[in-house]
């Protein structure tokens, strides 16, 4: 029997094939185009975004898949980040060879690491449930800040960041031959078309493969045994239990294989920044990626990455056009336009409420989560009406059974 | 025959009330055994103990020979019991199928690894997973509805796919609290059926019930609850005629009404005697304990 087709996956249809080709080719071309005419915060700003979908997809197993409200999340993406650097500072001490490796090299390092400390926080702190975990693991993201912050163990330069003067993290492999080497001026796209390899781009294409692998994991995941778990188990635990189901190890996995996805993002995140401080992983940026999934549509791969383009791609966008002096037409200058970014807090809390009465499964939601706060048929719907009008009505005439 | 669970003085205290109330009853392999008793005497507690959902204050209660108490639900349907849920538990936004391929986990053992590899072990064994978990939706008649979300199907046949996701774990003891309970008397004659093509798998079954046609029916032996305590054991004649249990059901005026009925019963019909029990629609009527 053909699992595909029997669990109800559709066939490709060519429409959906061609989308998806017009899409790749959007992903792989944009930042080349933009790049060639100069824009070069575009890619900058691309590659942000796909650091967020990667933290959305990645949490998107805590929250989506397994229904564990995590608000520290971006502490793994921290873990991720230092872990990476330190030790990666650390071996090319050892071996400085390893210079251009060592990026590769510390993704198998930030994403144990991650998950590790996913495990560690994990066994304490699965036994709350709702709002309770939400409340710890919020501590938890600041609390992992605090510590950097204070130059844990002499370990992470507090609030200064890595690498300390005089170090540097060293630039990936191949990255400097493209810069030197890889050169296009192309005279069809107008002669102010050149096309140079600069770290953006060459961050940015490491960033689409690392969400492509995200994305393939993270669906594999949820079509299988474990995936399986982890919905019965945000449906309801104690029947999950009683057919065999290990509540706790279940979330614990979630938890890590979620940790292990920021850590390899916060890694790269530092290498693409080339410095990594404390003030990149404050509570709002947790509040963020959940924002992200929530406004994406929870459990949705599609809607992680929707949700990013809006969460992180438009303030930024904003911003980076603004300090090109691209918006002096309408005129903004890159003070009025700092000023409009901080309006994404109101802005994005506006967008959450009018999403919450319009659409609660979100602008792209996963087909389960989406028949969670959707009525699917008719008749269900009329008797849930029925029963909030029984509930109105008896809140208003209290005591009327008695 | 071997025996299966073996409850020895078992009492759950919770704080001043003693929900179950030195209780000792075994079940034997192969049997339907059914717990009875008015609402609140403490069935669906001794169920709970016997999945790990409470742990006995006092007492043992082995499955097995080994002890249940103190152990994890999981762990516990490792060892071989499932159970259904009197207020049913299904996994609501999950299609039939998903909910039954949920109670193979324990007869999987796919991997994080293997699930992201694919790997040639992976895909035989979802692929039997499937196979196994669409054998057990025909087995309660619920073929037709396999994609079907659990929350959308009939209440008849949210029970009927419960005993499937249970059925799926391949338990030795199967637990079901209230099958019949909001069933019409066809649906409750189907169960019967389904609950002894059960059997012939060779499960061995602890019922919970009120409908006592179907306890009368199903059971191989029977044990009555009242406030806790066991008041009567035996086979389903001898606790027709229980003087106890009538009294547990009925109150202490029934036992008078009876001998009256039976005395005239006695003169009009020499075989049409039966017991209260053939009255159940009273007792079904009663609110069912939470």
């Amino acid at each position: 029997m053909d699992i595909d087709a029997q669990t109800g996956k559709a066939k490709a249809s060519p429409l959906k094939i061609s989308l998806y080709t017009l899409l790749a080719l959007a992903v792989i071309i944009t930042p080349l185009v933009f790049e060639g005419y100069g824009w070069l915060f575009v890619p900058h700003i691309m590659a942000l975004i796909g650091l967020y979908v990667m933290l959305a997809l990645g949490l998107n197993i805590v929250v989506g898949f397994a229904g564990l409200l995590d608000l520290g999340y971006i502490a793994f993406y921290a873990i991720g980040a230092y872990s990476g650097v330190v030790v990666g500072a650390w071996a090319l001490t050892h071996a400085p060879k390893l210079g251009p490796w060592i990026y590769f090299l510390m993704i198998p390092v930030a994403a144990a690491t991650a998950a590790l400390t996913g495990i560690v926080l994990g066994i304490p702190v699965l036994r709350l449930r709702g709002d309770y975990l939400a409340i710890v693991t919020l501590g938890f993201g600041e609390i992992v800040r605090i510590i950097i912050t204070n130059d844990a163990f002499g370990l992470t330069n507090g609030a200064a960041g890595l690498p300390r003067a005089g170090q540097f993290i060293p630039s990936p492999f191949g990255l400097d031959w493209l810069q030197s080497h890889v050169w296009f001026p192309i005279s069809a796209l107008g002669r102010n078309f050149t096309l140079q390899i600069d770290n953006n781009v060459y961050w940015y294409y490491i960033i689409v493969l690392l969400c492509l692998l995200t994305i393939f994991v993270v669906r594999r995941l949820d079509q299988s045994r474990l995936g399986r778990s982890w919905a019965a188990l945000r449906e309801d635990e104690v029947a999950a239990a009683s057919v065999g189901v290990s509540v706790m190890q279940t979330k614990l996995w979630a938890f890590s294989l979620g940790a292990l996805w920021g850590g390899i993002a916060g890694l790269t995140f530092a290498n693409f920044q080339q410095f990594v401080s404390p003030e990149s992983f404050t509570f709002m940026e947790s509040v963020f990626v959940v924002c992200t999934i929530v406004i994406g549509g929870m459990g949705s791969i599609s809607g992680a990455i929707v949700g990013a383009v809006i969460i992180q791609g438009i303030p930024q966008m904003i911003q980076g056009l603004a300090a090109a002096g691209k918006l002096q037409g309408v005129g903004i200058d890159p003070a009025t336009a700092t000023v409009i970014a901080n309006y994404r807090f109101l802005v994005f809390g506006l967008f959450m409420v009018i999403m919450m009465a319009w659409r609660p499964q979100g602008l792209l939601p996963s087909k389960r989560r989406a028949a969670e706060l959707k009525p699917e048929s008719p008749e269900i719907a009329d008797v849930e009406s029925e029963q909030l009008y029984d509930a109105q009505h008896d809140a208003a005439h209290p005591g009327v059974d008695e | 025959m071997t025996r299966l669970v073996d409850a020895k003085n078992v009492t759950m205290q919770f704080g001043g009330l003693k929900a179950v109330n030195d209780v000792t009853l075994h079940i034997d392999e192969g049997e339907i055994v059914a717990l009875i008793g008015p609402n609140g005497a403490g069935k669906t507690t001794f169920f709970n103990m016997l999945t790990g959902i409470y742990t006995p204050t006092h007492g043992t209660l082995t499955f097995k020979g080994t002890t249940v108490g103190g152990k994890k639900p999981h762990v516990i349907a490792k060892l071989g019991i499932t159970r259904t849920f009197q207020n049913i538990r299904l996994f609501q936004n999950m299609t039939a199928l998903e909910n039954v391929m949920v109670g193979r986990h324990i007869r999987t053992k796919a991997t994080a690894v293997g699930a992201i590899l694919r790997t040639p072990g992976f895909k035989a064994e979802e692929e039997r997973t499937l196979d196994e978990s669409y054998q057990r939706l025909d087995f309660v008649g619920l073929g037709h509805a396999a994609n079907e979300l659990a929350m959308n199907l009939p209440y008849g046949d949210q029970r009927r796919l419960e005993i499937a996701r249970a059925l799926a774990a391949e338990p030795t003891l199967l637990l079901l609290d209230e099958p019949a309970a909001g069933m019409n008397p066809h649906e409750s004659k189907a169960l019967n059926g389904l609950v002894r093509k059960v059997r012939e798998l060779g499960v061995t079954i602890l019922l919970i019930e009120h409908d006592m046609k179907v306890v009368m029916d199903l059971a191989d032996r029977i044990y009555v609850l009242d406030f806790g305590e066991l008041i009567a054991q035996g086979l389903p004649v001898e606790i027709q005629r229980n003087p106890k249990v009538i009294e547990a059901y009925l109150g202490s005026g029934a036992q008078a009404v009876r001998a009256a009925e039976k005395a005239s019963e006695s003169e009009m019909t020499p075989n049409g005697a039966e017991g209260p029990f053939e009255q159940s629609s009273s007792v079904e009527e009663e609110p069912h304990d939470v």
